[in-house]
């Protein structure tokens, strides 16, 4: 083990030599984010690899006008929500989901408790707060498979769910940009597999590297990345192969793709992302609850003060935020990279001001 | 909210199962991993299987879950943050 740490940091050295710069690492994932922090891996790493917070929670990556419309949706008799409870504390114009009509708004731990919802208040339309990237998109798409079988006409989903890869082809296309490469996400991979990253690796020439979340594939796969990046390369490479698989997990990408299509979508911080966001298709616009309930667009809003945008296309780090540890804490979060605990703010919260970087 | 913790599937009858993590239970569907069977390891999230994982894989990451839940109970005994 120390052999390989000795190895890894070996590698780092020579990286950062070579490039005679800073080397900036995104990780795309919140779960790697504090399994960064948790593991003090910053602190053991040159203090020339740099590790940036991406787009890689759910929770921070939600627009503002997103839930803004939820919220409202909590105001009518008729409506019950239905959400994983990450989504409670973001704060929207007038409070959350978790201030304002709390008795209409229920946490679920998975879709088919809020079919279940559904089934038990026949008198009331259960919305379904449908967010997520790639992992919990199935998720979602069983439900709507399983109401339809059911003829459950009072259930609709909201989908604020996301893809990953385009994102990260937006980041890279941003001016100020400062990405050498990426840290994949491990379940999100599962899904899409690795090979999903080839667009990135052939267009940005970019490395991208999937890693488990581990103290030690984090490490090996920064690693990695170095290697690559001294040789002048850029490939997908999976360190996390005992469950992440080239092609990914075909059963769920099918049912995906037979409800639902990308289409263009506002991120936090990030703007419209080109075919970003996946909405339920044309056919299945009875469980749309956009369509239920005409919502014409979801609009782009963002938080004063709030500097969530600038961490997530990886600009600057909480501490930057004139906010962070003063008027934003976990306690009191204005924004939701400070809400979620995958988020980079409440990360940096609770670990990093005791670690050196 | 990505996150996924590996359980060990002890009941299954068509896509329901019960999955068992370190002691506690769940109802689970394996909608999206039709391919796993009675004893099979799996990754759950959001109350689904994602993928099979192999025992070893499996005794890491519960190992890093209690791991993690140890350091946050020291934390709660912690006295003021800093
Ligand atoms: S510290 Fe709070 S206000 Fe500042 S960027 Fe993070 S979440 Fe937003």
């Amino acid at each position: 083990m120390l052999e390989r740490i000795r190895k890894a940091h070996a590698l780092m050295d020579v990286a950062c030599e070579a490039m005679g710069r800073e080397i900036n690492i995104m990780e795309v994932c919140g779960t790697h984010t504090v399994s960064i922090f948790r593991n003090g891996i910053r602190s053991t790493i040159p203090e020339n690899v740099k590790l940036l917070s991406g787009p890689g929670c759910p929770v921070c990556v939600t627009d503002q006008g997103y839930i803004d419309i939820v919220i409202d949706l909590a105001q009518r008799d008729d409506c019950i929500i239905a959400t994983y409870g990450d989504m409670m504390r973001v704060p929207g114009k007038n409070g959350s989901l978790e201030t304002s009509h709390r008795e209409n708004v229920k946490v679920v731990m998975s879709s088919e408790d809020a079919l279940e919802f559904a089934r038990k208040n026949p008198d009331k339309t259960v919305v379904f707060v449908a967010v997520g990237f790639e992992t919990t998109t199935p998720a979602t798409v069983v439900a709507v498979e399983q109401a339809k079988k059911e003829g459950l006409k009072n259930f609709v989903i909201f989908s604020g769910h996301k893809l990953v890869v385009p994102a990260m082809e937006a980041l890279l296309s941003g001016m100020n940009n400062k990405i050498d490469a990426f840290l994949c996400p491990g379940h999100v991979s599962i899904m899409i597999g690795s090979q999903a990253y080839r667009p990135i690796v052939e267009k940005f020439k970019k490395p991208c590297v999937v890693a488990g979340f581990e103290p030690m594939q984090l490490i090996e796969g920064i690693a990695e990345i170095c290697r690559q990046l001294i040789e002048c390369r850029a490939d997908v490479t999976c360190l996390y192969d005992a469950v992440v698989k080239p092609e990914g997990n075909l059963t769920a990408q099918k049912l995906v793709a037979k409800y639902m299509e990308p289409t263009d979508g506002y991120w936090r911080g990030l703007g419209k992302i080109a075919a970003g966001t996946l909405a339920l298709k044309a056919e299945y616009a009875e469980f749309d609850a956009m369509k239920r309930f005409g919502i014409e667009e979801i609009p782009a809003e963002e938080l004063g003060g709030c500097r969530c945008g600038e961490i997530l296309c990886g600009l600057i780090s909480p501490p930057e935020c004139g906010l962070f540890d003063k008027k934003c804490t976990p306690d009191t979060p204005v924004g939701p990279c400070m809400v979620s605990s995958e988020g980079a703010c409440s990360a940096w919260y609770k670990y990093g001001r005791r670690q050196r970087r | 909210m990505c996150l996924a913790v590996p359980a060990r599937i002890i009941a299954l009858t068509g896509d329901k199962a019960v999955a068992d993590a370190m002691g506690n239970h769940w109802n689970i569907r394996t909608t999206l991993t039709p391919e796993v069977k009675l004893g099979d390891i799996v990754l759950i999230h959001a109350g689904f299987a994602i993928a099979q994982v192999d025992e070893e894989e499996a005794k890491n990451t519960w190992q890093l879950f209690a791991e993690i839940a140890e350091l946050e109970e020291q934390e709660k005994h912690k006295d003021s943050p800093l």
